[in-house]
């Protein structure tokens, strides 16, 4: 694993940490849908929070705020920069 | 004549601005390629009356999904002479890739940015200017809620549709349409140079409200509270509109119309008042109520509360094959199926649409209520009267659950749950009114005729034939009550609550003044004798049976409208009458067995 920063999923990340897109890994309908709603590589977002009872999760992409579950959060993959 | 396609990603305000370009003037038309139903209105511009046509909102025209399909199909199928770009200023950054998708057609467009002052807020400056030399397609700031700004991009449209250019080719449309390549590029080069975004956001109105409305445990009890006092709201406010209504409606008949009547044969009186004033009477008596939620849901709605309720609800709706967006609707149902029916067009997966449209008539309505309220006073003591309604809308909650999880296998949804959270924006009342008139005229052509004939064929059927008493067992309806006998007398329905229940697939409204024609008597005196001709679990049968069966033939209009499928309307009548009678059978038989 890289020293400067960890690779994870974009369901495993925790509420207010910031991260950047590494990686979508996704058929392509799921593909236009995330990219047509902000979701490319590069990109930095956070989570804002998480609905209860593995609700979906609220993340935020510049000025867009989307809600997904974590089933479309999972083909996401994220670099975190590790303190 | 010119035509002109308003497009734009969802949430950016396109109905709004379509409304008001074209006032109230829209009507839904079918499209060559596409079998869906598009908004489009008439209006006049440049001295050509052009046709305008709302499409769905979309985030990518080369996307999968129905309504980006739909988009692709009616510019195949479609000549068009202007597309109108709607964008929201304050996401540009992303929404930029619609416009160039349209550029490289080379469809003519302008573009409108929409919501300039939020924009302004956050922070966001776009020299429209600059933009619109480099896209080389007018680009103009206007607010499709105030108006502002919208007779510059009007003239700017003027003056494309004055170039008299030809109109695009539907075909090479469909060409283009297969390649896409190459914009993502274009699109970041053109954000950095003419847009500059702020890093933050300055703007944190909505998330102060989230913290509080999202909350992760007082976020359901609060979404529940407010669900409450809307409806309250809707029923303090409609029920006496909707009793002045029917009062006022009975005095045009008592005052007006029995009167022009008198001197006609007993038949024909009998057919146009007790039949088709009567029909049209129930749908106008409908109205206030509808009129209200519409006006409220639309609040709701277009304020970004409902996004906001998918969110908190989605983990227990998706347990079901649901969503989050399900769950408003099946509350919506608890005032009025046929709206909540409706609302279901916020969906944009089929199967989940349907799903939810399967659910959404098993919810105990407004005009169900009242026949419980009047079985439960005249067969329940006052202190049990509470537990038993009350298990009734268990009973609904229950039957819409079952429903779902039997079904979510046969309407499995491909489309994955992401939704865009908007921030909390505050309608204006005329764009509230306006489409709350839309949504209610719709309502009116269709319900109409539907009503006046079905009521018309039960007036038939316990009027004919016409020598023995109305309503009496001689009569077409009572033939049917005992043809039904062998499968009714099984839940203890007998002849009497079997013609009421006849009358009940119209609309629940006719079940209790059905039963006051089918006994001859009304108010206590009709309690009283339904007391001794039925016990309590006769009762409680027939209201398991009323809870769950087709609620009224505007729901099945509104069902076969909106799913565009017979089958599938058929689907739902069967299952719930299917479902009806079982329920019913087990309870009755239950019962029997344990306390008789």
């Amino acid at each position: 694993m890289n020293c400067k920063q960890s690779m994870q999923l974009l369901s495993q990340l925790k509420i207010g940490q910031l991260a950047t897109i590494s990686a979508i890994e996704a058929e392509e309908f799921l593909f236009h849908r995330l990219s047509a709603l902000g979701f490319r590589v590069g990109k930095p977002l956070s989570i804002i929070r998480r609905a209860n009872f593995n609700g979906p999760l609220q993340v935020r992409l510049g000025t867009t705020d989307v809600i997904l579950r974590d089933a479309e959060a999972s083909h996401i993959r994220i670099n975190v920069p590790s303190n | 004549m010119k035509r002109i396609a308003l497009l734009g990603m969802p949430n950016t305000g396109k109905s709004t601005l379509f409304n008001r370009i074209s006032g109230a003037s829209a009507r839904v038309g079918n499209w060559p390629g596409i079998t869906v139903d598009l908004m489009s209105a008439k209006i006049l511009i440049g001295g050509h009356i052009a046709e305008l046509i709302d499409l769905p909102g979309i985030y990518d025209l080369h996307g999968f999904s129905e309504d980006e399909q739909v988009v692709r199909h009616f510019l195949s199928n479609n000549a068009v002479d202007l597309v109108i770009i709607l964008l929201n200023s304050s996401q540009i950054d992303r929404q930029l890739s619609l416009v160039l998708q349209i550029k490289k057609l080379k469809i003519p467009a302008v573009l409108a940015l929409n919501m300039a002052d939020e924009a302004r807020q956050t922070g966001i400056t776009i020299d429209s200017e600059s933009l619109t030399a480099a896209l080389q397609m007018p680009v103009l700031q206007i607010s499709a809620k105030y108006g502002d700004g919208l007779p510059k991009a009007l003239q700017a449209a003027t003056q494309i549709i004055n170039l008299n250019q030809a109109a695009t080719d539907p075909k090479v449309i469909a060409q283009f349409l297969q390649e896409d390549n190459q914009i993502e590029h274009e699109m970041e080069n053109l954000i950095q140079r003419h847009v500059q975004i702020p890093t933050t956001f300055t703007d944190n109105t909505t998330d102060k409200i989230d913290r509080v409305l999202l909350h992760k445990w007082f976020g359901l009890p609060i979404f529940f509270a407010a669900m409450y006092v809307l409806f309250q709201f809707i029923f303090t406010v409609g029920k006496p509109l909707q009793d002045g209504l029917a009062w006022a409606l009975d005095l045009f008949r008592t005052g007006a119309l029995e009167p022009i009547f008198s001197h006609s044969p007993t038949w024909l009186s009998g057919l146009m008042l007790d039949g088709v004033y009567n029909g049209v009477a129930t749908v106008a008596a409908f109205l206030p109520i509808i009129v209200l939620f519409f006006l409220v849901m639309s609040m709701v709605e277009d304020s970004g509360y409902l996004s906001r309720a998918a969110f908190l609800m989605d983990a227990l709706m998706a347990k079901m094959g649901l969503d989050g967006r399900g769950f408003v609707m099946m509350l919506m149902g608890f005032g009025c199926n046929v709206p909540a029916l409706m609302g279901t067009r916020i969906m944009r997966s089929r199967p989940m649409r349907l799903l939810t449209m399967l659910v959404i008539p098993l919810s105990l309505c407004s005009a169900r209520l009242q026949v419980f309220i009047f079985i439960i006073t005249a067969l329940f003591a006052a202190k049990h009267a509470p537990i038993v309604l009350f298990s009734l809308y268990v009973m609904s909650f229950l039957t819409m659950f079952l429903t779902a999880v039997l079904f979510q296998g046969q309407y499995k949804n491909a489309e994955p749950f992401i939704l865009e959270l908007p921030p909390y924006r505050f309608p204006t009342f005329r764009q509230i009114v306006l489409r709350g008139w839309h949504e209610v005229k719709h309502f009116l052509v269709r319900a109409s005729k539907f009503i006046i004939i079905g009521v018309v064929l039960v007036w038939a059927l316990t009027n004919f034939p016409s020598n023995v008493p109305p309503a009496s067992a001689g009569t077409y309806a009572g033939q049917i009550g005992a043809f039904f006998a062998p499968i009714l007398d099984p839940i203890g329905i007998n002849s009497q609550l079997a013609i009421a229940l006849v009358f009940g697939f119209v609309a629940k409204e006719i079940v209790v003044g059905a039963l006051a024609v089918i006994y001859g008597l009304q108010g206590d005196l009709l309690m009283a004798q339904m007391a001794t001709q039925i016990d309590w679990v006769q009762a409680m049968s027939f209201m398991l049976f009323t809870l769950i069966y087709t609620p009224c033939l505007s729901t099945i209009a509104t069902i076969k409208s909106e799913s565009k499928s017979n089958a599938f309307m058929w689907l739902s009548i069967v299952w719930s009458l299917g479902l009806a009678w079982a329920i019913s059978f087990v309870f009755y038989q239950g019962a029997r067995l344990l306390v008789y």
